[in-house]
C-alpha cells in the first residue's frame, strides 16, 4: 500500500526542523553530522512537517528528538520501537523516526527491536552503533568488540558481540542499511530509501564516541584506511573496492565471498557479486552484513530492502474489513447483540 | 410444570455449585444454569473456580473445577458462602467441596464415578457414598456415565464425545429440580456446537435424558421454585466482569470520540479482556498483543500521544513489569488507562485465585513522586462502568488512571442492565486548537491545572514529550531546583484535584451508629450482605463502599467520624487500612483480613462484625 502521509503544500527547508534548544553533544560527536543530515532528509521528502514524529530512548543519541522541530517522544530505556509502534498504529498518516543507540537497542531493549522487525511496522529506526555506553560513560556494550577493556570490562570484554544487521536478517527484517557518521552523503542517500520502503527500515550508522570510544570505526572510516576497509553496494552494480576500485568480491564455487583483485587471475568486473537488495532471499544479504575488517571491507550502503506485507497495512485491512462486514458497527449494536432479554 | 407430583418448595435465593474435574465441561454447565436462571426473571452473580493448570491430573483434587451460582427474587451482590446443591462428577471434586455445601444440602454424584480407584486417588479411605459419611444431606447416586451412554445409543459419536457430554445430564438433572426451560439451553448448545450438528444433537439428547431420569426420582427429589425478582425493568444480558471492562473502554472511545488502542500481554486472569477487544475492530478497536508487558504499555503510551485512548490491561506482576513506564505517562501527562486484574501474590502467586493486594503497589510503586488516579470496581457489572469511569478521569484530566477489579469479578458474571449510549456522558479530552500560536506544552488550565492535548499531525502545535523532568509552561527540558519541585507539586495537585470530579463517599445505612464497615473492590457484595444482615437484626452497623482509591473522596473524613468503631475487611494484609491510617490518623481502625485466594463469606463477616458490636 501506498503511504497516505498528507504532503506539505509549501516547500519546506532545514529550517522548518531545526529547534531552539542548544544541542549539548560533546564536540566532535558524529551525532552533530547525523543531524544534519535528517534535518536535510526531512524537508525534501515533502511530508507535512506536523506528520513527523521523532521517538528515542535512553542514551546520547536519544537526545535527538529535543534538537528537531517536529512531533516527538523521548522515552525511557530501550522503549522507543514499541512507542513508536504504538504511534504509527494510532495513525499511519505519520511518517515515524525511532533514534536509538547499541545499548538502548541491542540490550535493554533487545527484545522489542526484534519483533518490531519481524512485525515490519512502518517506522524508520536510526540505530547509531558507538559500541559503548557513552551517557553512563564508558561501560562497553552488547556490539562492543570481544576483548576490548572498557570501564566494566577492565582485562578484556569476554561477550561475544551482536552484529545489528544480522539480528536484523534473523529477525526476518525487510530493510537493512549500514552507513557511517563521516560521510553525510552516503547517509543522506540511505536515509531516502529508508523512508521510502514500507516496512521497518533499520539504519545502522557507524558513529565515534569522541569521549569513550574514539576511533573505534578507525579502519572503515579514516581517509587512509577506508577505501581498503570499506565497500559501499549499490543495486545493480558489481561489489569494487580500493582506492582505485581494483577490488571486489567474488562468490568462490564453495560459496564463500573471498578477496579478487580485476583483471587478475583471469577475474574480471563481470565475474565479480553484483548486488540485488531486493532478493527475498537474505543469504547473501546476511554475508555482506558480516563482512568486517580487516579481513574484508564492511559494507556499506542499502544491504537489504525486500517487500513484505506491513503489520499497519494489514491492521488497517483488517479494520476495514470488519468494518464492512460485521453487523456491529456502533455500541449499541454491541450490547444488544446475542442473548439479551426483557425483565 | 409441576404436574410431576414432586415435593415443591420455595425459595428466595439458592446458591448452586457445579464440581468436577477441570475436563468435565463445569464451567460450561454453570454458565447454561446461569442463564436459565436469569431467563427465568431471577437476579444473580456467579463465580468460576478453576486450577491453574488446564488439565491437572485426573480424579485429583488438584484438578478440581467448579463453578458456582448464586440466584434469587432479590438483588444478589455475591456468589454465595455455602451451597444449597451440590453437583459432584467425581469422588475429588467431592472432598474438594463438601466444606461448601450447607448442613442437608442436595448433593448430586456421578455414582459411576466412586470406584475405589477413583476414590482412594481423591484421598478418601473408604467410599464416601457408603461409609455414611455424607449422612444429613440429601443424596442422589445417579449413574450419570452408563445413562448418557444409554441416551446416546444409536449414535455415530466416539466413546470421547459421548463421555464429554455427562455434564449435559448433571444439567437435565438441575433442570428438574428448578423446573427450567430447555430454550435457553438449546439455543445456547446450538451457538456453541454450531460446525459440529452431531455434538449438537447429543449434547441435547443427553440433557433431555437428564431431566427424564429425574423425572422417575420423584420420591427423592423436590422441585424448588425461586420467584422472579423485582428488578428494575428494562433489557438485560449476562456479562463476565472481563467483557464488561472491554466493553466499558469501548463504550468510552465512542463517547469520546477517540480511537481504542489496547497493548497488552497476555496474563490470567486478565487475558480475557485483550481477546475481547481483539473482536471489535469494527468499532476501530486497534489491538496489539504486545511482546512482553512493558512494550504493552510503551506502546500505548505512543498510541495516546497520537491521540487514541490508550489501555493497556495486566494483573499484578505484569502492573510490576508497567511501573518505570507509568511513570513515563505521569511525566508526560498522557492519558493512559492501566487495568490490573488482580490475583493472589507475590511473585506468580496464585494465577487463578483472587486478592486484594496491588492496592499500595498501584497508588505508589513507582520511582519518584508519581501521582496517579486509582479506582476500583466492585461487581462483574460495574466493571462497565468503571472502565468507563476510568477512561473519562483519564482522558479529561490527562493523567494515567489504575483500574482494579480482580480474578473474582473478573471471571464472574452478573446481570447486566444495557445502557443506551446516547443517555451515557458525552467525554470531552482537552484539545488544543490547531494553530494556537500561543500553545505550550505545559500551560494548565487554572481550575484543573490540566494540560491541552496536541496530537501529531495538527498544524501548528509541534513539541517533544519525555521522561526528563520540564519546564513549567514551555515542557522544555530542566533540572533546575526550583522548578522540579514546582512541577513535582503541580503534577500531584492535578491529581487531587481530581477529587473535585467524583461522586461523593455514601454511606449504606445510617450516617452515625455503633459500626461503620469500611470496603472496596470486588468484597463489597459479601461485605453488604453481611451488613444488610446484621442491620435487619436491628444492629447498628453502616457500610462505606469505595470505588476511588485516590485522590479519595472528599468526604471521607465525615464519614469515618459518625461511627464508634470501624473496621476495614480486606482480601490481603492491611493496605487501604494503611492508606485511611496515613490521611486520617485521628481515628481507630480495625482489620479483618483474609489471603486464601477465596472472596469473604458473608458469615465469617458476620461473625466479625458482631464481636465488635458486642463490645461497643
Amino acid at each position: 500500500m501506498d503511504n497516505t502521509i498528507p504532503k506539505s503544500v509549501q516547500p519546506l527547508t532545514k529550517k522548518d526542523f531545526e529547534s531552539d534548544q542548544m544541542v549539548k553533544w560533546c564536540p566532535g560527536c558524529g551525532d552533530h553530522a547525523i543531524l544534519k543530515s535528517v534535518e536535510k532528509v526531512f524537508p525534501e521528502l515533502g511530508y507535512k512537517k506536523e506528520n513527523y514524529v521523532v521517538v528515542s530512548g535512553i542514551g546520547c543519541s536519544s537526545r535527538f528528538p529535543y534538537y528537531m522541530n517536529t512531533y516527538g517522544i523521548h522515552g525511557i530505556h530501550g522503549r522507543a520501537a514499541p512507542i513508536a509502534t504504538g504511534v504509527k498504529l494510532a495513525n499511519p498518516d505519520l511518517s515515524v523516526w525511532v533514534i536509538t543507540g547499541d545499548g538502548d537497542s541491542m540490550a535493554i531493549g533487545g527484545n522489542h527491536f526484534i519483533h518490531t522487525v519481524r512485525r515490519n511496522v512502518d517506522l524508520n529506526i536510526l540505530l547509531f552503533n558507538n559500541q559503548i555506553y557513552g551517557l553512563t560513560k564508558g561501560q562497553y556494550s552488547p556490539t562492543t568488540p570481544l576483548g576490548k577493556i572498557t570501564k566494566t570490562s577492565p582485562q578484556g570484554t569476554i561477550e561475544h558481540p551482536f552484529n545489528p544487521g544480522e539480528l536484523v536478517i534473523g529477525s526476518r527484517g525487510t530493510f537493512f542499511a549500514r552507513a557511517v557518521d563521516m560521510n553525510p552523503k552516503l547517509l543522506t542517500s540511505i536515509l531516502f530509501e529508508a523512508a521510502r520502503h514500507d516496512g521497518t527500515s533499520v539504519v545502522e550508522i557507524l558513529q565515534n564516541c569522541v569521549i569513550y570510544n574514539d576511533k573505534t570505526h578507525q579502519l572503515i572510516t579514516s581517509k587512509e584506511t577506508k577505501h581498503d576497509n570499506q565497500l559501499v553496494v549499490e543495486h545493480g552494480k558489481p561489489m569494487i573496492f580500493g582506492k582505485n576500485n581494483e577490488k571486489g568480491l567474488y562468490l568462490n564455487s564453495q560459496n564463500k565471498i573471498e578477496i579478487v583483485k580485476i583483471g587478475e587471475n583471469g577475474i574480471n568486473e563481470e565475474d565479480l557479486m553484483v548486488h540485488d537488495m531486493h532478493d527475498p532471499d537474505p543469504t547473501v544479504h546476511l554475508k555482506l552484513a558480516n563482512l568486517a575488517p580487516p579481513e574484508f571491507p564492511a559494507v556499506l550502503g542499502v544491504i537489504r530492502s525486500s517487500k513484505s506485507a506491513t503489520y499497519d497495512d494489514m491492521l488497517e485491512e483488517q479494520i476495514e474489513t470488519a468494518r464492512e462486514e460485521s453487523d456491529i458497527k456502533t455500541m449499541d449494536d454491541l450490547l444488544n447483540s446475542g442473548d439479551t432479554w426483557e425483565m | 410444570m409441576t404436574s410431576k407430583g414432586n415435593k415443591v418448595v420455595e425459595q428466595k435465593d439458592v446458591v448452586v455449585k457445579f464440581v468436577g474435574d477441570s475436563g468435565d465441561g463445569m464451567q460450561l454447565t454453570g454458565t447454561l444454569f446461569s442463564d436459565a436462571a436469569a431467563y427465568a426473571g431471577n437476579d444473580l452473580a456467579t463465580f468460576p473456580d478453576y486450577p491453574a493448570e488446564i488439565r491437572a491430573p485426573q480424579n485429583t483434587v488438584a484438578g478440581v473445577s467448579g463453578f458456582q451460582v448464586h440466584f434469587g427474587d432479590k438483588k444478589i451482590h455475591s456468589s454465595g458462602d455455602l451451597c444449597d446443591v451440590l453437583v459432584a462428577m467425581n469422588p475429588a471434586s467431592l472432598k474438594a467441596n463438601l466444606k461448601w455445601a450447607k448442613k442437608g444440602a442436595t448433593i448430586i454424584v456421578d455414582a459411576d464415578n466412586f470406584d475405589t480407584k477413583a476414590f482412594e486417588k481423591a484421598g478418601y479411605e473408604t467410599n464416601p457414598l457408603e461409609d455414611g459419611s455424607l449422612k444429613g444431606y440429601n443424596l442422589i447416586e445417579a449413574p450419570i456415565t452408563t445413562l448418557t451412554k444409554e441416551a446416546i445409543k444409536g449414535m455415530k459419536v466416539d466413546m470421547k464425545t459421548a463421555l464429554k457430554s455427562k455434564n449435559m445430564f448433571a444439567l437435565g438433572i438441575m433442570f428438574y429440580i428448578f423446573d427450567r426451560k430447555f430454550d435457553t439451553a438449546f439455543h445456547f448448545i446450538e451457538n456453541k456446537f454450531r460446525k459440529k450438528p452431531l455434538v449438537v444433537e447429543v449434547n441435547k439428547r443427553v440433557l433431555q435424558a437428564g431431566y427424564n431420569y429425574a423425572d422417575t426420582m420423584q420420591e427423592s427429589i423436590s422441585v424448588i421454585q425461586v420467584p422472579p425478582a423485582k428488578i428494575e425493568k428494562g433489557r438485560y444480558r449476562n456479562l463476565t466482569g472481563n467483557v464488561a471492562t472491554a466493553w466499558g473502554f469501548l463504550a468510552a472511545a465512542e463517547r469520546a470520540d477517540r480511537p481504542l488502542f489496547l497493548g497488552s500481554y497476555p496474563i490470567t486472569p486478565a487475558s480475557e479482556i485483550l481477546q475481547e477487544l481483539a473482536k471489535y475492530k469494527s468499532l476501530g478497536a486497534r489491538v496489539l498483543q504486545a511482546e512482553d508487558e512493558i512494550a504493552g504499555i510503551t506502546s500505548t503510551i505512543g498510541a495516546s500521544y497520537g491521540g487514541s485512548l490508550g489501555i493497556t490491561t495486566t494483573s499484578g506482576p505484569g502492573l510490576s513489569l508497567k511501573s518505570e513506564a507509568i511513570g513515563l505517562a505521569v511525566m508526560t501527562e498522557l492519558p493512559l488507562v492501566i487495568v490490573d486484574v488482580q490475583r493472589g501474590g507475590p511473585s506468580t502467586g496464585l494465577p487463578t485465585k483472587s486478592e486484594q493486594s496491588d492496592l499500595m503497589q498501584a497508588c505508589y510503586g513507582r520511582n519518584g513522586e508519581a501521582p496517579v488516579i486509582v479506582i476500583a470496581a466492585s461487581s462483574s457489572a460495574n466493571c462497565f462502568d468503571y472502565a468507563f469511569e476510568a477512561s473519562r478521569l483519564s482522558l479529561e484530566h490527562m493523567t494515567p488512571v489504575i483500574l482494579l477489579t480482580d480474578g473474582y469479578l473478573a471471571n464472574g458474571s452478573q446481570l447486566f442492565k444495557i445502557p443506551n449510549m446516547a443517555d451515557m456522558p458525552k467525554i470531552k479530552p482537552p484539545f488544543a486548537k490547531p494553530n494556537d500560536e500561543n500553545y505550550k506544552p505545559y500551560q494548565r488550565d487554572e481550575e484543573t491545572l490540566v494540560r491541552e492535548w496536541a496530537i501529531p499531525g495538527m498544524e501548528g502545535l509541534r513539541h517533544r514529550l519525555g521522561g526528563l523532568e520540564k519546564w513549567d509552561i514551555t515542557g522544555n527540558v530542566s533540572t533546575d531546583p526550583e522548578n522540579h519541585q514546582r512541577m513535582v507539586e503541580l503534577r500531584e495537585e492535578k491529581v487531587q484535584k481530581v477529587a473535585k470530579d467524583i461522586p461523593e463517599q455514601d454511606i449504606m445505612g445510617e450516617k452515625e451508629g455503633d459500626l461503620l464497615v469500611v470496603s472496596w473492590g470486588g468484597s463489597k457484595g459479601a461485605v453488604l450482605n453481611a451488613v444488610e444482615e446484621l442491620q435487619n437484626e436491628g444492629k447498628s452497623v453502616s457500610q462505606a463502599h469505595f470505588h476511588y482509591m485516590h485522590p479519595l473522596p472528599e468526604n471521607t473524613e465525615k464519614v469515618l467520624s459518625g461511627f464508634k468503631r470501624i473496621i476495614v475487611p480486606e482480601l490481603n494484609l492491611g493496605q487501604f487500612v494503611q492508606i485511611l491510617r496515613m490521611k486520617f490518623p485521628h481515628f481507630k481502625y480495625e482489620q479483618y483480613n483474609k489471603v486464601q485466594g477465596l472472596p469473604f463469606t458473608v458469615s465469617e463477616l458476620k461473625s466479625k462484625f458482631n464481636e465488635i458490636l458486642e463490645e461497643v
